[in-house]
């Protein structure tokens, strides 16, 4: 449904090419990017994968070695963080500890020597927004961590941001907190049509969220697209294990199709799509399919599948997640909606899955027509 | 029960030691400057008087206060502005800086602050080091004659109470959480404002006990004046040693000391008042 409303608003924000080195060590490896007006874009990967320093560049707390920020049009070059239209939510919220939740919001309207009824009327607005009316006086210590979060929210956002940079803003919250939150910000979002700039390691808060997400890996962007993109679609053994953790499994190509390609390994044979990729017979291919998407069974429904022995059961989240041991050491996980199950540990089974729910990964300068 | 009574008695020499050899002297002090000074010289009755503070009242000794307190609170402004700078930038130094720069305020202390004030005197001596330069480089033609005057008492003052600010300055600057000033930048304020409406009120503290630790011993450190300031300078601290010795006035000493000190309290509460966080919510 996402992708039905694509969006056509102006380019607010532009990364261009961007590289970052501290102490000889490179943490962006020249990435670029373009955000529409209104977009929640996320910046998903593990730790020292560079979305933080990208956020600090986009920020202007740090200056990129080379390449550009665009916002809104305009090339940022040096410009100083409080010459900039974006306004960050900090990791740990950076609240200042010694001003109350008013000032700590009003802050940014005070610099700007916005008069005094103005910034009572926009905190009073801002507080309703995040739901923390009648906390003006509270002390950021006297809160809790959603509490400040929502304060740390408040304070960026009076400012009008283009783009409202936020750094793992519910890193700190527990599980069911979070979740609420994800929802309340996505709904704030859609509210105020501020462009975000979100960063997470957390996958299912990405797919959650997001317009767009953009997996980084080692100071590259690993592949950017929307949510069901990258998590039906994606383009390296990396993303797919990341978003999802899919099953990788590696063959060779030994029948190509019109719409599909089998590799072979040592555990069986593979279909896979084969989309617009160039594939011979007797390339070397590594394909890409989620534990929901294979079946299991004793005997072979169709004529490619896998083999193994079931080496473990267990039941988390209202799945049964069932571990395949292939005859070379490769685990595959299976999971299955619903408890009932009669096979046991130690059984040898088969695993099949339709061609089409299986991709192709790691095929940079595969395409039959290159783009 | 028993458990509990038992851990307060391992911190019981340190209490005692506090109330006999602070507190006590303290008391004593209190009581002597209401007792009566022997006309004939040496000693005191226990006699009530209030005449050592009568005494006071004399317009010498009132002069003796006012420029006490004007060098205290001179000494107290350049050692921030000196300070409070230094402890700043040191404590964004390398690890290795910080190191290097700790030591080097510490070595002076190996040497006794006595001799080191003597050395201040072959430096702004007539024709010492100071003078020597200046005239060398033709910026003066006489030398100027500081030791033995005001500014001389003010530069050893600054120099023998300056590492206390910069150890305290230095202690809160460390301990600055810089991720608020990012925020404070990200929020639109310019380096300066952000340093004035976060970076200070946050180090404030530290700023604070670095006054006190200035103000306080300034106003008794009399081996300075006497020193570098020659007669040039009476102040309270030199007075009291000089009832105290040459005088042999114990009360009047006492009276002095009990009003010396009452006073530096009034000072400093003040001056915790104004400097109170919530009341200076006026910068931002």
């Amino acid at each position: 449904m996402k992708e039905m409303m694509k969006n056509t608003n102006p380019v607010i924000l532009e990364l261009k090419n961007i590289t970052k080195s501290f102490d000889n060590t490179q943490v962006l490896k020249g990435i670029s990017l373009s955000v529409r007006a209104g977009e929640f874009i996320t910046l998903l990967g593990s730790s020292g994968c560079g979305k933080t320093t990208t956020l600090r560049i986009i920020a202007g707390l740090e200056l990129p070695d080379s390449g550009e920020v665009v916002i809104d049009g305009e090339s940022m070059g040096q410009k100083a963080p409080e010459k900039r239209n974006v306004n960050t939510v900090f990791q740990n919220y950076a609240l200042f500890p010694h001003m109350n939740v008013f000032d700590n919001i009003a802050y940014g309207l005070k610099i700007k020597h916005v008069s005094k009824n103005e910034i009572k009327e926009r905190v009073t607005n801002m507080l309703s927004l995040v739901q923390l009316e009648g906390f003006e006086k509270r002390m950021p210590s006297e809160m809790s961590g959603g509490q400040k979060q929502r304060v740390a929210i408040a304070r960026a956002l009076i400012n009008n941001p283009k783009v409202l940079l936020l750094d793992e803003p519910l890193g700190a919250l527990d599980l069911q907190l979070r979740r609420q939150m994800q929802h309340e910000l996505k709904k704030l979002q859609k509210k105020l049509g501020i462009t975000f700039i979100y960063i997470t390691h957390d996958q299912e808060e990405a797919i959650n969220m997001s317009d767009k997400i953009v997996v980084m890996r080692d100071g590259i962007f690993e592949q950017a697209g929307s949510p069901s993109e990258i998590y039906d679609y994606p383009k390296t053994s990396f993303v797919a294990q990341f978003v999802g953790s899919a099953n990788i499994l590696k063959g060779y190509v030994t029948e190509v199709g019109d719409t599909y390609a089998v590799l072979t390994g040592e555990y069986g044979t593979m279909a896979c799509k084969k989309e617009d990729y160039n594939i011979q017979e007797g390339m070397e291919l590594v394909m890409a399919v989620r534990s929901e998407n294979i079946s299991i069974w004793r005997e072979p429904k169709s004529p490619y599948y896998i083999q193994g022995i079931i080496s473990e059961k267990s039941f988390v989240g209202g799945m049964l997640r069932i571990v395949v041991t292939l005859n070379d050491g490769t685990q595959v996980v299976v999971s299955r909606q619903g408890i009932n199950f009669d096979y046991e540990n130690g059984e040898r089974v088969c695993l099949e899955w339709e061609p089409e729910k299986a991709v192709f990964v790691d095929m940079e300068g595969q395409h039959e027509k290159e783009d | 029960m028993k458990k509990k009574t038992k851990w307060w008695l391992c911190l019981a020499p340190m209490y005692i030691f506090t109330l006999l050899f602070i507190l006590g002297p303290i008391i004593y002090m209190f009581v002597v400057s209401f007792a009566t000074n022997n006309s004939s010289g040496y000693g005191f009755t226990w006699t009530f008087t209030l005449e050592n503070f009568a005494r006071m009242l004399d317009p010498v000794y009132v002069d003796c206060f006012v420029q006490s307190f004007k060098l205290a609170f001179s000494t107290t402004i350049l050692v921030i502005l000196i300070g409070y700078p230094f402890g700043y930038f040191m404590a964004k130094l390398s690890a290795k800086g910080k190191k290097i720069m700790m030591f080097l305020i510490m070595v002076p202390f190996w040497t006794s602050s006595l001799l080191r004030l003597y050395g201040w005197i072959i430096i702004l001596q007539a024709k010492g080091l100071f003078n020597t330069i200046l005239m060398k480089i033709g910026i003066i033609d006489e030398p100027l004659k500081i030791l033995y005057s005001y500014p001389a008492v003010l530069i050893g003052m600054v120099y023998a109470l300056l590492p206390f600010m910069i150890l305290a300055v230095y202690s809160s600057v460390e301990k600055m959480d810089w991720a608020l000033v990012e925020a404070a930048r990200d929020l639109g304020a310019s380096p300066f404002r952000a340093f004035l409406t976060v970076t200070l009120k946050m180090t404030l503290p530290g700023l604070l006990s670095g006054v006190i630790l200035t103000f306080i011993p300034s106003m008794g450190l009399f081996f300075i004046a006497d020193i570098l300031g020659g007669n040039t300078i009476v102040l309270v601290g030199s007075l009291i040693q000089d009832q105290m010795n040459r005088g042999s006035n114990w009360p009047f000493a006492a009276a002095l000391a009990v009003i010396l000190t009452i006073l530096t309290s009034i000072m400093i509460f003040l001056y915790r008042k104004i400097t109170h966080v919530k009341d200076l919510e006026g910068i931002v």
